[in-house]
């Protein structure tokens, strides 16, 4: 893994080393070896089954690799799972919080679950930087996909967490919503120091957002680098150009990495 | 084990509770229906039988501690199923949030709501139908403990199933109460079954609790080590529980059940 930067780089917050999962012969995460930096934001790419979501899985700790390892701030997943966790949280499109508790007691519960001091006090940060206030006694059932995401995304930054994980964490929002919700991951990320592992097939926002790309193909990182400069590095005009390829040639782009 | 995650469970459970009526009205409805129910056919057969011992003190007796033991079990499974239903694995699991963490959680739960239950049903059984439970005195507790275990355990049990099974195996966990009760001799002794319900019984620890009520109604007596030996062998039931669990669990995280639960068949 190289993060190109003119500066030191800053302490990893996440690095995975030759991590796999087969599943009766399918490989569908292959010796995958990356990290991620405190206050980088770093895309996850590839095609539907590439292998994104089953390495979410495995770094939320809910999916068992086949081989490799796991280390968030330096604490092994598999050794110390509570402990590695309470590092991180996570936001999903396919993982929306309960709709038959209130936004309040939803943040309420993941605030105990977290082991957040102050908790009152934090809830109210964070309801207050995601303009969720109007909602705090609404149950989650009845909000618009839109709320639900920044509700999600309220859990997910409730712990400060060290590692962010967001799974396509603005699929299904109206573009207006998605740029006011990637300003203020942007904004957390700078602010917090937060290291990022972003998932998206929405390639404009990965350029926008991301300082680093990795692109997954067959289980396997096909190509790393930043968004801004990888496709002209390929001979391709933008990212959403490279992502095609990726996922439908994606030998014509040869194997390994590149920085 | 951390307290405030096994609070986070619990207060999951009180939100669900306190923001829906629906929740807690099968709760008081079936405990209420199950006294009052049988306090009039016991009043009815006191009045047409010529018994020596006070039969109801026998038979609604016996209806409260059966139904304790179902509160238990079905707070268990239930909370597990309040998971399932709004699809919450994924959010309390990829969390700091223990196994024994998260069964503590739902064990306290259905402590609570098991206490909710026998405090509706005490009063009612005793200012309706002026049933008087000092004949059991102190041995109310072991027999309330060995049915507390072992409805722990059954629920345990059954939530294993379901995670294992997929959603739709809930089905299979709700009659569970209503099959054991032929085999734990709930109103008769165990002596009327045929020799292989009988053996299926001595392996329950409920019949043991439902021997010695009788026993003590009756006769007067009871023998105290078989009481002892369903305390142990419910203890063991929870024992094997949480392993099943635990390795239900781990087959779960291993296979990527756990991670894509939500769909309808997740075997």
């Amino acid at each position: 893994m190289n993060v190109t930067t003119s500066r030191r780089p800053s302490p990893l917050v996440l690095e995975v080393q030759s991590l796999s999962k087969h599943y009766q012969g399918l490989r569908a995460v292959d010796e995958l070896t990356f990290g991620v930096r405190q206050n980088e934001l770093v895309g996850l790419l590839g095609p539907n089954g590439a292998g994104k979501t089953t390495t979410i899985n495995m770094l939320l700790g809910v999916l068992a690799p086949s081989s490799g390892s796991i280390r968030i701030q330096g604490v092994d997943l598999a050794a110390d799972r509570s402990r590695a966790l309470e590092r991180t949280n996570f936001a999903a499109v396919y993982a929306p919080l309960p709709g038959n508790l209130t936004v309040y007691e939803n943040l309420r519960v993941f605030s105990l679950v977290y082991g957040v001091e102050r908790a009152a006090r934090r809830i109210g940060e964070v309801m207050e930087e995601l303009d969720l206030e109007p909602f705090r006694n609404t149950r989650c059932g009845v909000l618009s996909s839109g709320e639900q995401t920044r509700v999600a995304l309220a859990k997910a930054l409730l712990n400060r967490p060290r590692l962010l994980l967001l799974d396509e964490p603005t699929a299904s929002l109206d573009p207006a919503t998605a740029r006011d919700i990637r300003a203020e991951i942007r904004r957390y990320a700078t602010e917090s120091g937060v290291g990022v592992l972003w998932t998206s097939h929405n390639m404009y926002e990965v350029e926008a957002v991301c300082d680093r790309v990795l692109f997954l193909s067959r289980g396997k990182i096909l190509l790393e680098g930043d968004p801004k400069t990888l496709p002209a590095r390929h001979g391709k005009s933008t990212l959403e150009e490279l992502f095609i390829t990726v996922a439908r040639e994606p030998l014509t782009l040869g194997q390994g990495v590149e920085a | 084990m951390k307290a405030h995650r096994v609070a986070a469970v619990v207060l999951r459970q009180v939100y669900l509770f306190r923001g829906s009526l629906t929740r807690l009205a099968p709760l008081v409805m079936w405990v209420t229906i199950d006294i009052v129910l049988w306090g009039f056919i016991t009043m009815y057969f006191s009045s047409i039988s010529d018994t020596s011992f006070d039969l109801g003190t026998v038979l609604l007796g016996a209806v409260l501690l059966w139904s304790f033991f179902g509160r238990i079990m079905y707070g268990i499974s239930t909370a597990f199923f309040e998971d399932v239903w709004s699809r919450n694995f994924l959010n309390f699991f990829a969390t700091p949030l223990s196994t024994a963490e998260y069964i503590t959680g739902l064990i306290v739960t259905s402590m609570a709501t098991g206490a909710l239950a026998l405090g509706i049903m005490f009063p009612l059984a005793m200012g309706i139908f002026g049933l008087s439970y000092a004949v059991y005195g102190i041995m109310l507790a072991p027999f309330l403990l060995v049915l507390l275990l072992f409805g722990v355990a059954l629920g345990i049990f059954a939530i294993s199933v379901v995670l294992r099974l997929g959603p739709a195996a809930e089905w299979f966990i709700w009659p569970v109460p209503g099959m054991l009760s032929p085999f734990v001799g709930v109103f008769y002794p165990l002596a009327v079954l045929p020799a292989p319900m009988q053996w299926i019984g001595y392996a329950l620890p409920p019949s043991y609790v439902f021997e010695a009520m009788r026993g003590i109604v009756i006769e007067g007596s009871f023998p105290v080590e078989a009481l002892v030996w369903s305390v142990t062998l419910a203890c063991g039931y929870l024992l094997a529980a949480v392993a099943v669990f635990g390795a239900t669990f781990r087959y779960a995280v291993r296979t990527g059940l756990l991670a894509r639960y939500s769909a309808e068949s997740a075997a």
